[in-house]
């Protein structure tokens, strides 16, 4: 689906959000309620412009429409791979529009993404996964690293990467295995994506649930009893003892 | 007698403990979850890479200038101090944990290429998670200090997250960007990076430039003093996260790409900055170069 479709099925009763130059930004009525809109389109490879585009677009709904939701759509390739953005301190450009997203949430917007095509990397990590309820169509894909890349780079055969990641969702392309980790809150079928965008904005649970969803659905096993662990640690100084052997 | 062996040690060189050891004030800091207690990253286990019992980086309070401090250090030595599901569940974990104790601030010394690929789907999602727990730590008012001064710099996912602190202090040697010079020339071509021109990778990503344009706050010497001289001096400083404090933000973010959109090199950046020979900016003593003009 492409950003009009997914809007026109988000939106039945019409939007007005704009799409072009990779971004989508605007508002619509979700069940009955406004919600204002951003997103990147057309597999979009984020980059400066886009990215201030976007922020633009967080701070001027705080500034005036305080606490209507935000929906973030997500399909992007990715960051833009250019020697110049990095020279202009890209990540900076990211991370303040995290700061905006921050902003929002911290001002009663709620934060809903929805991953309609790719969402790959660190432009995923710079808005979409900063959603309270992050959710994905079945046919989006979802994806840091491409396993023939990730072969060559870690130097483990690719067959060996493919026979593992059939049971292991940690490394491998794929929403299913995102939605295992507790970072896909949810798969949406097609048909149904304005019933379900107004249950999500529905959703008062602002807690950051993904490590507790990664664990019950068996996809991270020691991310939430970690994190819980370091939270609650009495450590005791290291005294040099000799360990029974 | 000073020789060799009795100079401090410099920071690029140090691991995450050593460096530590001599940031925060003297035998101040404690380990949480220290590598006794021997967490095993299964994920790393089924692909039979080698483990280390602290995944990659090392979380505990000390103490700075007397006052109580969180500290995370990643091990660039270990995966390129890569963020996987362990190593990222003990930094959000020690987030979470300052928010609760409110220590007078956390210092994140950052030295990691972003997501480690072993697990690169867990390792994102934890990435995400400590740069939202970092966020709301901030917003409890206590000032995150992000240290880039590392071999491995702060790339990826990390090098987002360290812009996401209140504070960046760089030495020379600190690199800091999204996507590393590697990665640019394997995807793009060696026409767009060509990742062995070290000094193309150094004015792109080096902790000078960084401070010109402003996205790093303080430029140090390459001691771990310098880094703790200049943490003592940003420790009480939060920045609040404002709608007001966020337009200036913005507006600086879209002046700095306006102004210096078309430059081609990062000399011409310096130039356009006022500097009067720019090409002396690599060379130059800390003195001399905290007294250029920057954005």
């Amino acid at each position: 689906m492409d950003a009009h479709e997914t809007l026109a099925c988000l939106f039945p009763g019409g939007h007005r959000c704009a799409v072009g130059g990779g971004v989508i930004t605007g508002c619509a009525a979700a069940g009955g309620a406004g919600v204002s809109v951003i997103g990147t389109a057309d597999h979009a490879a984020v980059d400066i412009p886009m990215s201030l585009r976007l922020s633009a677009h967080v701070l001027d709904t705080i500034d005036t429409r305080p606490g209507m939701p935000l929906v973030m759509l997500v399909d992007c390739a990715g960051q833009v791979l250019s020697r110049e953005a990095e020279m202009l301190g890209i990540n900076g450009y990211f991370a303040h529009l995290l700061e905006c997203l921050h902003l929002a949430r911290q001002r009663g917007h709620h934060l809903v993404s929805v991953v309609y095509g790719e969402a790959i990397s660190g432009a995923f990590l710079s808005f979409g996964l900063m959603g309270d309820q992050i959710y994905g169509l079945s046919s989006a894909e979802v994806r840091v690293m491409k396993l023939s890349a990730m072969a060559v780079i870690t130097k483990i055969p690719e067959e060996r990467l493919e026979r593992l990641s059939r049971s292991a969702p940690v490394f491998a392309p794929g929403i299913e295995n995102f939605q295992r980790l507790g970072g896909i809150d949810e798969l949406w079928p097609e048909d149904e994506l304005a019933e379900r965008l107004v249950r999500a904005l529905a959703v008062a649970d602002r807690t950051d649930r993904r490590r507790e969803l990664g664990e019950a659905r068996g996809g991270r096993a020691l991310a939430r009893s970690v994190a819980d662990m370091v939270r609650l640690d009495t450590p005791t100084r290291h005294i040099p003892s000799a360990h029974p052997t | 007698m000073r020789n060799k062996w009795m100079r401090p040690p410099l920071y690029p060189q140090s691991d995450a403990r050593k460096l530590l050891r001599h940031l925060l004030d003297r035998d101040s800091f404690t380990e949480f979850l220290d590598p006794r207690r021997g967490i095993i990253n299964p994920n790393l286990v089924a692909l039979d890479v080698p483990v280390e019992f602290d995944d990659g980086v090392v979380v505990g309070e000390g103490a700075l200038g007397g006052k109580g401090v969180y500290c995370a250090a990643q091990q660039g030595g270990f995966i390129g101090g890569a963020v996987g599901e362990v190593h990222g569940a003990k930094v959000t974990g020690l987030l979470e944990r300052a928010r609760e104790k409110k220590p007078a601030a956390v210092l994140l010394l950052i030295d990691s290429g972003g997501v480690r690929l072993h697990e690169a789907n867990a390792g994102l999602i934890a990435i995400s998670e400590m740069i939202r727990a970092l966020l709301d730590l901030r917003a409890a008012g206590i000032a995150c200090l992000a240290l880039v001064g590392g071999k491995e710099g702060a790339f990826g996912g990390m090098g987002v997250l360290a812009r996401c602190c209140d504070h960046v202090i760089m030495n020379e040697h600190g690199r800091m960007g999204m996507s590393g010079p590697k990665v640019i020339q394997n995807v793009m071509g060696v026409e767009e990076f060509d990742a062995s021109d070290r000094a193309m990778i150094w004015r792109t990503y080096g902790g000078k430039h960084r401070y010109l344009i402003g996205e790093a706050d303080r430029f140090v010497e390459d001691s771990i003093a310098g880094f703790r001289r200049a943490a003592l001096s940003l420790m009480n400083e939060p920045r609040p996260l404002t709608l007001e404090s966020l337009r200036g933000e913005h507006r600086a973010l879209a002046a700095r790409h306006g102004r210096f959109g078309a430059c081609r090199d990062s000399v011409e950046i310096w130039r356009a900055l006022g500097i009067g020979r720019p090409e002396e900016v690599q060379g130059m003593e800390t003195e001399e170069f905290l007294r250029l003009p920057r954005a």
